[in-house]
């Protein structure tokens, strides 16, 4: 029996759960001997002129040993805009010197021998800013009356599509229009974000850093420094979550290696967690429109998506979001007439990047809550409603009215599927008797059906590499371009290896995060790594046997085409021939035996499924209790049922975090107040049920594993359905739409209103 | 997230913590379980120079019955009184409320004589302490007195403890086979509450309504003239002064205030009954 598809045990478990992993700031490294530590000294102010900035105290206090602001960095350019659409002139200085646009902007640092020396120097740092009106919506960039940006004469890094046309609607039955908030939310990783550099006396740079791809954050620094690559190794050590939020090189990173050269001395930089609140990407965060039109049958006929993408203070992923929301607008629908909008705007918050599904989730929540809306206005059931207008089932590419090539959907099916699981028919008699008795808790049904892309070319390709070699000692080593950083990759890339060449899971070493080891890599983001960078391995472990059996032919003086692989000793051995053979450990004794390849996948994937959440609501308080979540999540063939499991619940945590608790908010002058997670209510299991996981595996063609990404879509399809389950749960009280986070006092105040508009 | 500098005193008795206070005055702060003081130096919203450590002075854990009272030793923790089986047969709503405290760790660390002294509107101890009705007992380099409990709180993080005073004990009386209820709302099981409502013999007391711990004396006096419960809770807010945070705004937290009491008051008379 193949490895493959059964539940091994991640192998990195129990050294994560004795002695702990080694993170960024654990590192005990030669290199880093003596290392100072850095205190970035942030702008408290959200928006504003810098009048002065004062660091001769602190240069005086104990343990500092250096000072920086804008006036010590003369000999670096400012960091581009980096994205084509998005005018030069949004670029952001390394040190704030004469404008502040977020708080948390950069306006000095401060290096000591001890950490707790930065916290107290810090302090002694005199900031003289006079405060500019804050823009602290996406309604407030769009009057561009504020300009972040002067010089770029608008508020509006990037635009996409045209408004909806007047006549879009025309000749629909029913039309229903909603404003709907995808509000902003931290991605709140257990480890902070980190760096560490020392050069060298050879002029290179070693940057140890917490990030979810090495080899492009290499490639960011050394531009942003001015340096050759090859100067730059770059190393992530093991990384404590990222949810999208370490994708590329943070400033603070490159700036970790200018201080290291400027003091001569290795330099260290750890956030603490309020730091990591307000200088960390944030996710979300759009303002939509949604509009659906359609007969009373319960058609739809066109659906419309207006998307004002927050992107905070300066360009990250922020305004490319939209364009991936756009991309899936059309969903899982077989609807006539798609039409979507964007705007992406500059606000004085912190910047927006990628959140688990970057930009997927929100255009699956502004559909699943646009046909909600649609069902209830016509009074149908919303299973009914989706039924009628998913597409049937497809198993050859299908071409959306945005242009994604979707491989293979069976939507009806994902959707019957859960709802059977969930014993729909049954769940709705006890909302009806709840309903009849006038219960004080109320029952809600939500659901989503979705689809999302992932693997998708980033513009570096859409493949991976991977390195496998075989040691004499029959141990083996796989190097991979990926980034793991809580997936369990060292796992399932060593079972699929194993697979291939016998050689057992606990033999074979999985390395990753070293630039000089492996100079190519995508790294993990986009749900992307098993069906790229597994494969990569499929393919260097396929090839390895390949030049196995070339060497093993010379040897055993036969023909390469009679021998074959012996899983149970990890050797070759001639056909018909048992225990006349050679294994591979053998091999390598000779000479390495070695492959390095790179393998390029047939496109991206499209996994596809459908959740349905039971929730309470106490509608006398408002407060929402999740009672069931059951998911069918099609990722394809699974390699771990555990692995894939791990990254359903953690899919669906997050996206129940988001429908009920988690948002991020600014007050009106952009002062933060969610930066401790005394005020960020980040979810923990105390909320959540035991997740009801239904299987469904349709294989794509893509990547000879079968396997699409499965990182993201527990979020995507978790979310809408939460979000839909709470407005369900008081719908017959006339409580039509309620804004993400469902907290309770807004669910409360949905229902008084509703009841006031009842009895006018 | 790192504190200012500060002194580290190990007090070994009651009377060396009040000798260092004496010394050090407005420098020094007691330190119990920490889990309110040290998020504040951390945040370094408090930097005081020297710290008194409390926690290894010998005695101060016991929970007791004393006459008609219960005495607890102010360094009784969340957790010990959560699992006391004296505090559960004499004064149940303490233990409960007690479970109700943050997460473990905090019950662990978190002492009683730490949360009434710091005085946080939004805590659950003193909520239930208030309703309970008593005393504390401090002691200064005078000696000792009392206080009662409805005078102690003055307002957010001040109470009528003077500088050189340390709490050594919190008295309450035995409430029996009494009706109780504690009615606790959050978002999330380990949060502060966003408002809470204790009920013990026809007493209420409310979390998070004003700039301290209060009593509900709107609905206290509706229940004595013979009010029903619902008539007595929706006065529960009357006299409030509210906050407004991302939580909750004062509208709502009054309409809170009202339902938890009503909740209160209807699971006490539950529990009243069943035990007669
Ligand atoms: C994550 C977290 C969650 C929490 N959740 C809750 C919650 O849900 N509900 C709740 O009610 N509380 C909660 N708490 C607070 C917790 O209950 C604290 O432990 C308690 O409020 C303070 O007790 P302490 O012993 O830790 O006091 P410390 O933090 O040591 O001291 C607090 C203050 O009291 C003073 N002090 C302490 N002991 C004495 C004494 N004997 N005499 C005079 N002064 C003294 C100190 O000088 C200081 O000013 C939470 C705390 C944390 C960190």
């Amino acid at each position: 029996m193949s490895i493959l598809g059964t539940r091994v045990v991640r192998t990195e478990d129990p050294l994560f759960l004795t002695r702990g992993a080694t993170y960024t700031d654990d590192l005990v490294d030669d290199r880093l001997t003596g290392a100072l530590h850095a205190t970035f000294i942030r702008s408290q102010v959200a928006h504003g002129r810098v009048l002065s900035v004062d660091t001769s105290a602190a240069r005086e206090a104990p343990g500092v040993v250096a000072v920086y602001s804008a006036e010590d960095c003369t000999d670096l350019d400012p960091i581009p805009a980096g994205l084509p659409m998005v005018p030069a002139a949004m670029s952001r200085p390394w040190f704030a010197s004469e404008t502040v646009r977020f708080v948390g902007d950069i306006i000095a640092v401060v290096l000591t021998e001890e950490r707790y020396q930065g916290e107290d120097a810090a302090e002694m740092v005199s900031v003289d800013i006079d405060t500019l009106p804050a823009v602290v919506t996406t309604a407030d960039a769009l009057k561009d009356e504020t300009l972040l940006f002067p010089e770029a004469g608008t508020n509006v890094m990037a635009a996409f599509g045209e408004p909806e046309p007047a006549d879009f609607f025309a000749g629909c039955e029913v039309v229903v229009r909603q404003a709907v908030v995808n509000q902003r939310v931290a991605p709140v990783p257990l480890e902070t974000r980190a760096a560490a550099a020392a050069w060298g006396e050879d002029g290179r740079v070693t940057i140890f850093c917490s990030n979810q791809g090495a080899q492009q954050a290499k490639a960011q620094i050394a531009g942003w420094l001015g340096l050759d690559p090859a100067l730059v190794h770059l190393v992530t050590p093991d990384v404590g979550g990222g949810f999208g939020a370490k994708i590329g090189a943070d400033p603070e990173f490159a700036m970790v290696a200018w201080l290291a050269q400027k003091a001569g001395r290795p330099v260290k930089w750890v956030e603490n967690r309020s730091e990591n609140l307000v200088g960390m990407l944030h996710g979300r965060g759009q303002d939509q429109v949604v509009a659906i039109g359609g007969s009373r049958d319960g058609t739809v006929e066109a659906y419309s998506l207006l998307v004002d993408q927050d992107c905070g203070a300066y360009p990250r992923f922020g305004p490319v979001l939209p364009t991936l929301t756009m991309l899936m607008a059309p969903a899982v629908y077989a609807f006539p007439k798609v039409h979507a909008q964007a705007r992406a705007l500059a606000t004085n918050t912190t910047s927006i990047g990628a959140y688990r599904g970057a930009g997927r989730p929100e255009a699956t929540a502004a559909v699943e809550r646009a046909l909600d809306l649609f069902a209830a206005e016509i009074g149908m059931d919303p299973a009914e409603v989706r039924r009628k207008n998913l597409l049937p089932d497809f198993h050859e590419p299908h071409t959306t009215a945005m242009g994604a090539v979707y491989d293979s959907g069976e939507y009806v099916a994902a959707l019957d599927k859960v709802l059977d699981a969930a014993g729909y028919q049954e769940l709705r008699a006890e909302q009806a008797r709840r309903r009849e008795n006038g219960d004080v808790k109320q029952l809600g049904i939500g659901m989503s059906v979705y689809v999302e892309i992932t693997g998708a070319d980033t513009g570096l390709g859409a493949g991976e590499s991977a390195e496998m070699e075989v040691h004499p000692d029959g141990t083996a080593t796989v190097l991979t371009g990926t980034s793991p950083h809580g997936q369990g990759h060292a796992t399932a890339w060593a079972m699929i290896a194993s697979e291939q060449t016998g050689i057992p899971v606990d033999k074979i070493t999985v390395i990753h995060g070293d630039t000089d080891r492996i100079p190519r890599g995508g790294g993990t983001m986009g749900s992307r790594s098993l069906q790229q960078g597994g494969a990569a391995v499929h393919q260097a472990a396929t090839e390895l046997v390949e030049l196995a059996k070339q060497r093993a032919a010379e040897q055993l003086e036969a023909d390469p085409a009679d021998l074959e692989i012996d899983l149970s000793s990890a050797g070759l051995s001639v056909r018909g021939t048992p225990g006349a053979g050679i294994t591979l450990a053998q091999l390598a004794e000779k000479e390495p035996l070695l492959v390095q390849t790179r393998f390029e996948a047939g496109g991206p994937t499209f996994p596809f499924g459908a959740h349905l959440v039971v929730v309470e609501v106490d509608t006398e308080s408002g407060k929402t209790e999740v009672q069931r979540v059951v998911t069918v999540d099609d990722a394809g063939t699974i390699v771990n049922p555990l692995l894939a499991e791990g990254q359903r619940h953690g899919g669906i945590a997050q996206g129940v975090a988001q429908a009920l608790l988690e948002e991020v908010l600014y007050d009106a002058d952009g002062n933060p107040q969610t930066s401790t997670l005394a005020d960020y209510p980040f979810v923990s299991a105390t909320e959540l049920p035991s997740f009801e996981l239904v299987d469904m595996a349709t294989p794509t063609p893509m990547n000879p594993l079968g396997a699409k990404g499965i990182g993201e879509a527990g979020t995507i399809g978790s979310t809408p359905a939460v979000h839909n389950a709470v407005i369900d749960a008081v719908a017959h009280l006339g409580v039509r739409h309620i804004d993400m986070p469902t907290t309770p006092m807004k669910v409360w105040r949905a229902i008084q209103q509703a009841q006031q508009e009842g009895t006018h | 997230m790192i504190p200012g500098p500060f002194e580290l005193v190990r007090a070994t008795s009651v009377e060396d913590a009040i000798a260092a206070l004496v010394e050090h005055g407005d420098d020094a702060k007691i330190l119990a379980g920490g889990h309110s003081l040290l998020p504040l130096m951390k945040l370094r919203l408090a930097m005081p120079a020297y710290l008194v450590d409390i926690s290894g002075i010998p005695g101060m854990s016991y929970v007791r019955v004393d006459g008609d009272e219960v005495a607890i030793g102010a360094g009784t923790r969340h957790h010990e009184l959560e699992k006391d089986a004296v505090a559960a047969a004499e004064v149940p709503l303490l233990p409960y409320t007690a479970s109700q405290v943050g997460d473990p760790q905090v019950r662990h660390r978190g002492t009683i004589g730490g949360t009434v002294a710091h005085s946080d509107p939004a805590s659950d101890l003193p909520t239930a302490l208030l309703a309970l009705g008593g005393d504390v007992v401090v002691q200064g380099p005078e000696g000792r007195r009392t206080i009662p409990l409805t005078e102690f709180w003055l307002g957010f993080f001040e109470t009528a403890l003077a500088e050189d005073e340390l709490i050594v004990e919190i008295r309450v009386p035995r409430t029996g086979s009494a009706g109780w209820a504690y009615e606790k709302f959050t978002r999330r099981a380990n949060d502060w509450p966003i408002v809470a409502a204790a009920a013990v013999d026809g007493r209420v007391a409310l979390a998070n309504m004003a700039g301290s711990v209060v009593r509900a004396t709107a609905t206290e006096e509706a229940l004595a003239r013979g009010a029903s419960i619902a008539e007595a809770a929706a006065l529960a807010d009357e006299g409030t002064s509210p906050g407004a945070d991302m939580h909750a705004d004062q509208e709502y937290r009054r309409h809170l205030a009202r339902l938890l009491t009503r909740r209160a008051l209807e699971r006490a008379a539950g529990a009243a009954s069943a035990a007669a």
